[in-house]
């Protein structure tokens, strides 16, 4: 093999870094989209690479459901500081409270929808027009069809029979007052591919992707977490057990899988080795219907 | 570990779709939760198999209407690769998302129905393969189980795909006889083909020499951003950050900025956010630093001086008009090419190529969506640019609709 031949999570990285340079470079109010996930810790990583010694042309944006992981808080705070970039936080319970939206409810009420209130509201007050996030094509089929830079209408709307032809590395941000783009820079990458990055470049995740004991209650063959957020009924049977996050979303939608992993190492071997895709295994959300992502994009969703 | 990126396309019912499904099953990308969402749609199939073409139809449409409407990506890796695939519609409207997914790609591979031959279909995308430069066909007879695995009918369509191939200049071409439904000859080779010597798809694919579209002679390297801290310590600090899309650079080597023809020298490449290394290839992310502080902005190219790209405001094009308002001769777009972006206007429209025969009609009066013409671009400013024969990464360009903002063509420099 050549000596000028890039490994794959090389030219990942370098596809990822291009296109992180474009927001720079095409933008004029920029936002990371920060949730506190792996992949968003994965965006601010590869952000460094892009932007270092400069600082971000950007602030991180946290859309704030109120049902976060207490420790993906933490992380996202010691990573701020260590980083020292500038944190945007709004919280969805303001707009519940401002707009008067009505909230889910039932045994996982989740606010997973009302998120796109408060990010519209956001990108309003701020005027972003681009807006980057951590989403991979991997992940869903909706998601399979979404260009890299995505063209949101006012209302912040996915049309998939009008997106833009996406041509070589050539992006095209032009856009109308009002509208904004959501741009991801991760497109290409599969779970595989990020843990396999996150283990490469020594990333630090919050703990609880790796495994640790918890008290869950098990329902329709995922494991919840046992918090104030959740409904627990006399029928629930709650359970300690050793389990890890897959991914990370809000504590009603997203589930926990058993696992014995505490490294990163474990946690490729288990992900290599697993039967069920990431969404399938950790999100209560995306099982209500076939369509359930691609309608929640079309609603401004990201 | 290296990627390849490939594009797949066919007519409307080819098996497109099922050859994906196919690839992503047997690689056993596809895991047990979304093996039962598609079994839950597969609806009344007799013969009880699952319909493995559901899992590239994302979308809601789709599924409906039981067509593709839109570029998908697919991901899967072997132990030798990681795949990215881009699965283009096959249908007559979309050959603009078939032009958009070829642009990525290192290899492409048309599927022909055993039992239909090369079709129209066929000769629009092989056409469009080499416009696009396609380092790598492969041609798939797909469906050989309804032929009863005959290499005669093989055969034939071999001797019919080769003279097309020579008209259009396709020179690395690949044949491989399959049935994506039956998983004939795709992960491993099948006893009903036993007559077939060659290897397998997903071996080919594997083991294939990546003709990538990087080139590693020329080197350019567009300017995305510049970075300038103007903090203490970086207070003279002045990065140009970008993507080396071709070639090597190397400290110490005499480059030369354009448009506006400054010369100066490199004086350190960064890496990695701040990790000094002597050289740097495409397709690497850097940052450049030069000795002489010159006036360098984002849409500059910086090249070596040995080995200077035109720089001219007349561009002669192949252009893929790609919206559905028709192109206006006399109207003014946006044209950009990787970070540059000018005025532009449609001067000459000198002929109308029908994609099917490759006939030219001169002059045409109107040109429409999926038209691909050859045409005279006069811009605002000079462009930096290679032919795009020569060099796909700077010899590729995108028209913008000033007023509507969306991307109506794509252009390949002559």
């Amino acid at each position: 093999m050549s000596l000028h031949h890039l490994d794959y999570l090389d030219e990942l990285e370098s596809e990822s870094i291009h296109i992180f340079r474009e927001v720079a470079g095409q933008f004029e109010k920029p936002a990371l989209l920060f949730s506190g996930g792996k992949d968003s810790i994965v965006l601010v990583h590869l952000a460094l690479k892009a932007f270092r010694p400069g600082k971000f042309p950007f602030p991180l944006v946290h859309i704030d459901t109120g049902h976060n992981f207490p420790e993906a808080l933490e992380f996202r705070d010691l990573l701020v500081q260590r980083i020292d970039e500038k944190l945007v936080v709004r919280k969805v319970e303001d707009t519940i409270r401002e707009r008067k939206l009505t909230e889910q409810k039932g045994k996982f009420a989740s606010r997973n929808q009302l998120q796109t209130y408060t990010l519209l509201d956001t990108i309003e007050e701020f005027g972003f027009d681009a807006c980057i996030g951590g989403a991979r094509r991997d992940e869903e089929k909706a998601r399979a069809k979404e260009r890299i830079f995505s063209v949101r209408d006012e209302f912040g709307q996915w049309d998939p029979k009008r997106q833009r032809p996406e041509l070589w590395s050539t992006y095209n941000g032009k856009i109308n007052k009002g509208e904004n783009v959501r741009v991801f820079p991760i497109s290409n990458w599969t779970e595989l591919d990020i843990w396999n990055y996150i283990r490469r470049e020594k990333i630090d995740l919050p703990s609880i992707y790796f495994a640790h004991e918890r008290e869950v209650v098990e329902y329709e063959g995922q494991f919840v977490a046992v918090s104030e957020f959740i409904r627990i009924d006399d029928t629930d049977i709650i359970s300690r057990r050793k389990v890890r996050y897959r991914t990370v979303g809000d504590m009603t939608c997203t589930a926990a899988v058993a696992s014995e992993a505490d490294t990163i190492d474990g946690i490729i071997s288990e992900i290599i080795a697993t039967k069920t895709s990431e969404r399938g295994e950790t999100r209560i959300d995306d099982k209500v219907s076939e369509a359930a992502m691609e309608d929640r994009k079309k609603n401004g969703y990201f | 570990m290296d990627i390849l990126r490939f594009i797949t396309a066919g007519s409307v019912d080819d098996g497109k779709s099922t050859l994906i499904g196919r690839l992503l099953f047997d690689s056993k990308s596809i895991m047990v939760d979304q093996l039962e969402a598609i079994e839950r749609q597969t609806k009344n199939r007799e013969d009880g198999e699952i319909d493995l073409a559901l899992l590239t139809d994302g979308l809601r449409a789709e599924r409906e209407q039981g067509i593709t409407i839109d570029v998908a990506y697919k991901y899967f890796s072997t132990p030798k690769r990681k795949f990215i695939i881009a699965d283009a519609p096959g249908h007559i409207q979309y050959t603009r998302n078939m032009v958009t997914g070829a642009s990525n790609s290192d290899l492409i591979i048309i599927l022909i129905d055993a039992r239909n031959g090369v079709v129209e279909q066929t000769r629009r995308h092989s056409i469009i393969a080499s416009l696009l430069n396609m380092p790598q066909v492969v041609v798939a007879v797909n469906k050989m189980d309804l032929v009863d695995y005959s290499q005669d009918v093989y055969n034939n369509i071999v001797i019919e795909y080769a003279e097309l191939a020579r008209a259009l200049n396709l020179n690395d071409v690949s044949y491989i006889p399959i049935s994506a439904l039956k998983g004939d000859n795709i992960v491993d080779k099948s006893s009903a083909l036993s007559w077939y010597e060659g290897e397998s798809l997903l071996h080919l694919l594997e083991n294939v020499k990546v003709e990538k579209a990087i080139n590693l002679d020329k080197a350019r390297f567009p300017v995305q951003y510049v970075i300038r801290p103007q903090t203490g310590e970086l207070h003279d600090y002045r990065g140009y950050a970008g993507k080396i899309t071709s070639g090597i650079f190397r400290k110490g080597d005499a480059v030369t900025v354009l448009p506006s023809g400054l010369h100066s020298v490199i004086k350190e490449i960064e890496i990695d956010g701040g990790r000094l290394t002597d050289e740097a290839f495409a397709p690497q992310s850097v940052v450049l630093h030069l000795e002489d502080d010159i006036d360098i902005s984002r849409g500059d190219v910086i090249v070596p001086l040995s080995d200077v790209p035109e720089t001219t405001s007349e561009l002669e094009v192949l252009l893929c008009w790609m919206d559905s308002k028709p192109l206006v001769a006399g109207n003014k777009y946006l044209l950009q090419v990787n970070s540059t972006r000018v005025r532009s206007v449609i001067k000459d429209i000198e002929f109308r190529l029908d994609v099917n025969s490759l006939e030219r009609h001169p002059a045409p009066e109107k040109v429409g969506l999926n038209d691909i013409i050859k045409a005279v671009i006069k811009t605002s400013q000079p462009v930096v640019h290679d032919t795009y024969k020569a060099l796909r990464a700077s010899g590729g360009a995108i028209l913008i609709d000033e007023t509507s903002n969306v991307t109506v063509g794509a252009c390949m420099i002559q």
